[in-house]
C-alpha cells in the first residue's frame, strides 16, 4: 500500500505574520514550520501503516510543495516516521493559488505513482481555506472523506466519522481516496531519538515543475487566478475596562456595561 | 442583467439564514438565481421562501439519486446549470460542505475561487470581496480574475433584504457521474436542536472554558437571559463537557458576533482565531493575568460561578 501524506510549510502563526510589498505571504522574515494541523494527517498516515497487515510493505510519502524551507517539514514527518519524502520547489509555483497548489500537488501525487490513499490536514494555518483536500480528489477522480475525527479501515474499505453541524456521520469509500483529517483524530507523535537519526538515511527527491510535466505559466503569481488587491493590519483594540469582582460588584458593573451598550 | 447563482443551504427544505444574506449580496451583482438541490417533496417550501428574499429564478434539482453522498454530485450539478446559465459569479455559503462544494467547481470551471469573504461588493461590475485572515489580525480585498468568480461568504456577511422576486421555478434534470457516488453517508445521528440559535449566525455569544469546571449551567443561563449561543473552548471539548459543534477557534467554528463573552477561558492563541473579530468582548475570569483581557472591551476579574449567576437575574430583572 502507498500513502502520501500532504504536509504544509508555513510561517509559525506564534510570530508575527505579514505580507510582502506583492501581497503575497511573507515566507522568508518569518520563520517557517510544518502546519501543526498536518502532523495529526502525518501521525493518521503512520497509524494506517502500523495497524496494516504487513507495516513493511506499507509506504508513507512526505510531500509538499513550497519555498527552499519546505524541506524542513518534510524532514519533520520523515523523524516522525514517514519513509520518503518528495519536495516540489521551483520559484514558479511562489504565490500560487489554491488553484494551482492543487494542481502541482495532483501531478506530483502522480509521480510517485499508484497511490491508495492521499492523507491531508483539515485546513493549512496560514490560508486555511480546507478546499485542497477536495480539489485533489476533483482532479485525480478520487472519493473524497474530509474531516475525519475517526478512521477505520479494512483492507481498501474505510470509514471515517465526522462531525458535522447537523449530525454526526459516519462515511463510507474504498480506496484509492483522499483523507483529510480533523485535530479529534488524537494527539501527534514526537520524533524519537532513534526517529531523528534515522531520519537522514531516508530518499527525500526534489522535482521541479519541468520534472513533473506542469506548465511553469499555469502557476504561480501571475497565473494566479484570484488576485489580491489590497491587505491591512487589523487596527489594535483600544483597551477595555478592567473590574475586579467585590460581592457582586462584578455582575453590577458588568450589566451596566451591557446596558450602556444596547446589548439589554 | 446576468444571473447570480446561489446555492441554497437548507435542512430538509427549511432554508438556513446565510441564504438570504447571498441572495442580498447576489442583488448587488446582478439578477439573484437560486439553486436548490433536495427533496423534491421539500422544494415549494424552499421555493417560496427565497423568492421571499429575491430569487427571481429557481433551479430545482430533485436530489432522489444523489442524496447520501457527499459534496461531488452537488458540484457537477452546478456545473450543468453554470453551463446553461452563464453566470457572472456563483455563490456558496462557507460551510465545510459549501467550500469543498466550491473547491470541485472551481476545478471543473477553470474558475478562481475566493473562500470566506466577510463582505462582497462591486468594482467596475466585478465582485470584490473582503476577508479576514491570519486569526483576524489582517483584512485582505480580493477579486477572482478568471472564470467564474466562485465565492463562499461566511453568515454575517450581509443584510438579508425581504423584497420578493418573480421566483420563477425551472425544474433542470442533472446527469450524475458514477465517480461522483464513491463517498457515501453510511450512518447519520441527527443533533439535538438545544432551541438556541446557531453559533455562526447569533448577534451574541457566550463560551466557557475549563474555568467552569465542568458545569456549563452558570454559561448557558447568562446566554438564554441575554438569547445568545453558546461556545467553548477545546479544553471543554476535549474534556468531554460540550460537544465539539460548541468549538470556537482554529478548528472550530469562527464566530464575529455583536457581542461575544468569555467565562473562565484563557485567550490562546488558537481560540482567539475564532473570536477576535467580535465586535465588543467581555471577559470573566478569575485570573487578572490571562490573555483574553489584552482583547477585551470590558472585563471583571472574578469568580464566573458568582458573576454570571448574578448578573443573568440582573439581565432578566432588567427585562421585567
Ligand atoms: C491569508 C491567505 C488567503 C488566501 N486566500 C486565497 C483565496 O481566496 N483563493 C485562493 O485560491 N488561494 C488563496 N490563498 C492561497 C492558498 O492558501 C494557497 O494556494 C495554498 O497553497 C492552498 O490553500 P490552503 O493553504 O488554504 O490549503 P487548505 O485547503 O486549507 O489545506 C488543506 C490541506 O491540504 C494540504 N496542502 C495544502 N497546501 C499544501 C502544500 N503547498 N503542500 C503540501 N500540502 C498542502 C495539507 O495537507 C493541508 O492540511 C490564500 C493564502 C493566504 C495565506
Ligand atoms: C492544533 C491546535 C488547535 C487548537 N484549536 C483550538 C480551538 O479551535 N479552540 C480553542 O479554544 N482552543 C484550541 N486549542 C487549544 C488552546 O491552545 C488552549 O489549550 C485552549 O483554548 C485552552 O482552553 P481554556 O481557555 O478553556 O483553558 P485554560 O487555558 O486552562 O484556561 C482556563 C481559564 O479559566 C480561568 N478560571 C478557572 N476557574 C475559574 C473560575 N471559577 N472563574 C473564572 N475563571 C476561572 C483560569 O484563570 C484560566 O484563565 C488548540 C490547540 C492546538 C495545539
Amino acid at each position: 500500500m502507498n500513502i502520501v501524506v500532504c504536509v504544509k510549510f508555513v510561517p509559525d502563526s506564534t510570530a508575527d505574520q505579514a505580507f510582502e510589498s506583492d501581497n503575497t505571504v511573507d515566507r522568508v522574515g518569518v520563520p517557517g514550520l510544518l502546519s501543526e494541523l498536518d502532523e495529526y494527517a502525518v501521525e493518521q498516515a503512520l497509524q494506517l501503516k502500523e495497524k496494516n497487515e504487513a507495516p513493511d510493505s506499507v509506504t508513507v510519502t512526505a510531500l509538499s510543495v513550497g519555498p527552499e524551507g519546505a524541506a524542513d517539514a518534510i524532514r519533520k514527518a520523515l523523524q516522525m516516521g514517514a519513509d520518503a519524502g518528495v519536495h516540489v520547489v521551483d520559484d514558479a509555483i511562489a504565490g500560487s493559488d489554491a488553484l494551482a497548489t492543487s494542481k502541482v500537488l495532483a501531478a506530483a501525487i502522480k509521480k510517485v505513482g499508484d497511490v491508495d490513499v492521499i492523507v491531508c490536514g483539515m485546513a493549512s494555518t496560514d490560508g486555511g481555506m480546507s478546499v485542497v483536500p477536495a480539489m485533489l480528489a476533483e482532479r485525480l477522480d478520487l472519493p473524497q472523506v474530509t474531516f475525519a475525527s475517526v478512521i477505520e479501515s479494512q483492507g481498501n474499505q474505510f470509514r471515517i466519522k465526522r462531525d458535522g453541524d447537523i449530525a454526526t456521520e459516519v462515511i463510507g469509500a474504498v480506496a484509492p481516496l483522499v483523507l483529510s483529517v480533523t485535530d479529534q483524530t488524537g494527539e501527534a507523535r514526537y520524533p524519537s531519538f532513534k526517529g531523528i537519526m534515522a531520519a537522514k538515511k531516508k530518499p527525500l527527491e526534489s522535482y521541479s515543475l519541468a520534472d513533473l510535466g506542469v506548465d511553469a505559466g499555469e502557476v504561480g503569481l501571475s497565473a494566479a487566478w484570484t488576485a489580491v488587491d489590497s491587505t491591512e493590519a487589523r487596527p489594535p483594540r483600544t483597551a477595555g475596562t478592567i473590574v475586579t469582582d467585590e460581592d457582586g460588584s462584578g455582575a453590577k458593573a458588568l450589566t451596566e456595561f451591557l446596558a450602556s451598550k444596547k446589548f439589554i | 442583467m446576468t444571473e447570480i447563482l446561489v446555492l441554497v443551504d437548507h435542512l430538509e427544505g427549511a432554508v438556513r439564514k446565510p441564504t438570504y444574506e447571498l441572495l442580498a449580496i447576489a442583488k448587488r451583482l446582478g439578477t439573484p438565481s437560486a439553486v436548490f438541490i433536495g427533496g423534491a417533496d421539500k422544494a415549494d417550501a424552499a421555493v417560496a421562501a427565497v423568492t421571499k428574499f429575491g430569487a427571481e429564478k429557481v433551479y430545482v434539482v430533485d436530489d432522489a439519486e444523489i442524496k447520501g453522498y457527499l459534496v461531488a454530485p452537488k458540484a457537477e450539478a452546478l456545473q450543468q446549470i453554470a453551463a446553461q446559465a452563464s453566470p457572472g459569479a456563483i455563490l456558496i455559503s462557507s460551510s465545510a460542505e459549501g467550500k469543498e462544494i466550491a473547491g470541485r467547481l472551481a476545478v471543473k470551471l477553470d474558475s478562481g475561487l475566493i473562500t470566506d469573504a466577510v463582505d462582497v461588493q462591486v468594482d467596475g461590475g466585478s465582485p470584490v470581496t473582503t476577508q479576514s485572515v491570519f486569526a483576524g489580525n489582517f483584512t485582505v480585498q480580493a477579486k477572482v480574475t478568471q472564470g467564474t468568480p466562485i465565492i463562499t461568504v461566511k453568515p454575517n456577511a450581509a443584510a438579508p433584504e425581504e423584497v420578493a422576486g418573480a421566483g420563477t421555478v425551472e425544474n433542470v434534470t442533472v446527469t450524475i457521474s458514477d465517480s461522483a457516488k464513491k463517498a457515501q453517508v453510511v450512518a447519520s445521528q441527527p443533533r439535538q436542536s438545544s432551541g438556541r440559535p446557531e453559533l455562526t449566525e447569533a448577534a451574541i455569544v457566550v463560551s466557557g472554558g475549563r474555568g467552569t469546571g465542568g458545569d456549563f449551567s452558570e454559561v448557558e443561563g447568562l446566554a438564554d437571559s441575554l438569547g445568545a449561543a453558546v461556545g467553548a473552548s477545546r479544553a471543554a471539548v476535549d474534556s468531554g463537557w460540550v460537544p465539539h459543534t460548541f468549538q470556537i477557534g482554529q478548528t472550530g467554528k469562527t464566530v464575529s458576533p455583536q457581542l461575544y463573552i468569555a467565562a473562565g477561558i484563557s485567550g490562546a492563541i488558537q481560540h482567539r482565531a475564532g473570536m477576535q473579530t467580535s465586535k465588543t468582548i467581555i471577559a470573566i475570569n478569575k485570573d487578572e493575568e490571562a490573555p483574553i483581557f489584552e482583547l477585551v472591551d470590558f472585563g471583571v476579574v472574578g469568580d464566573l460561578k458568582s458573576v454570571l449567576p448574578a448578573a443573568s437575574s440582573a439581565i432578566t430583572a432588567s427585562k421585567g
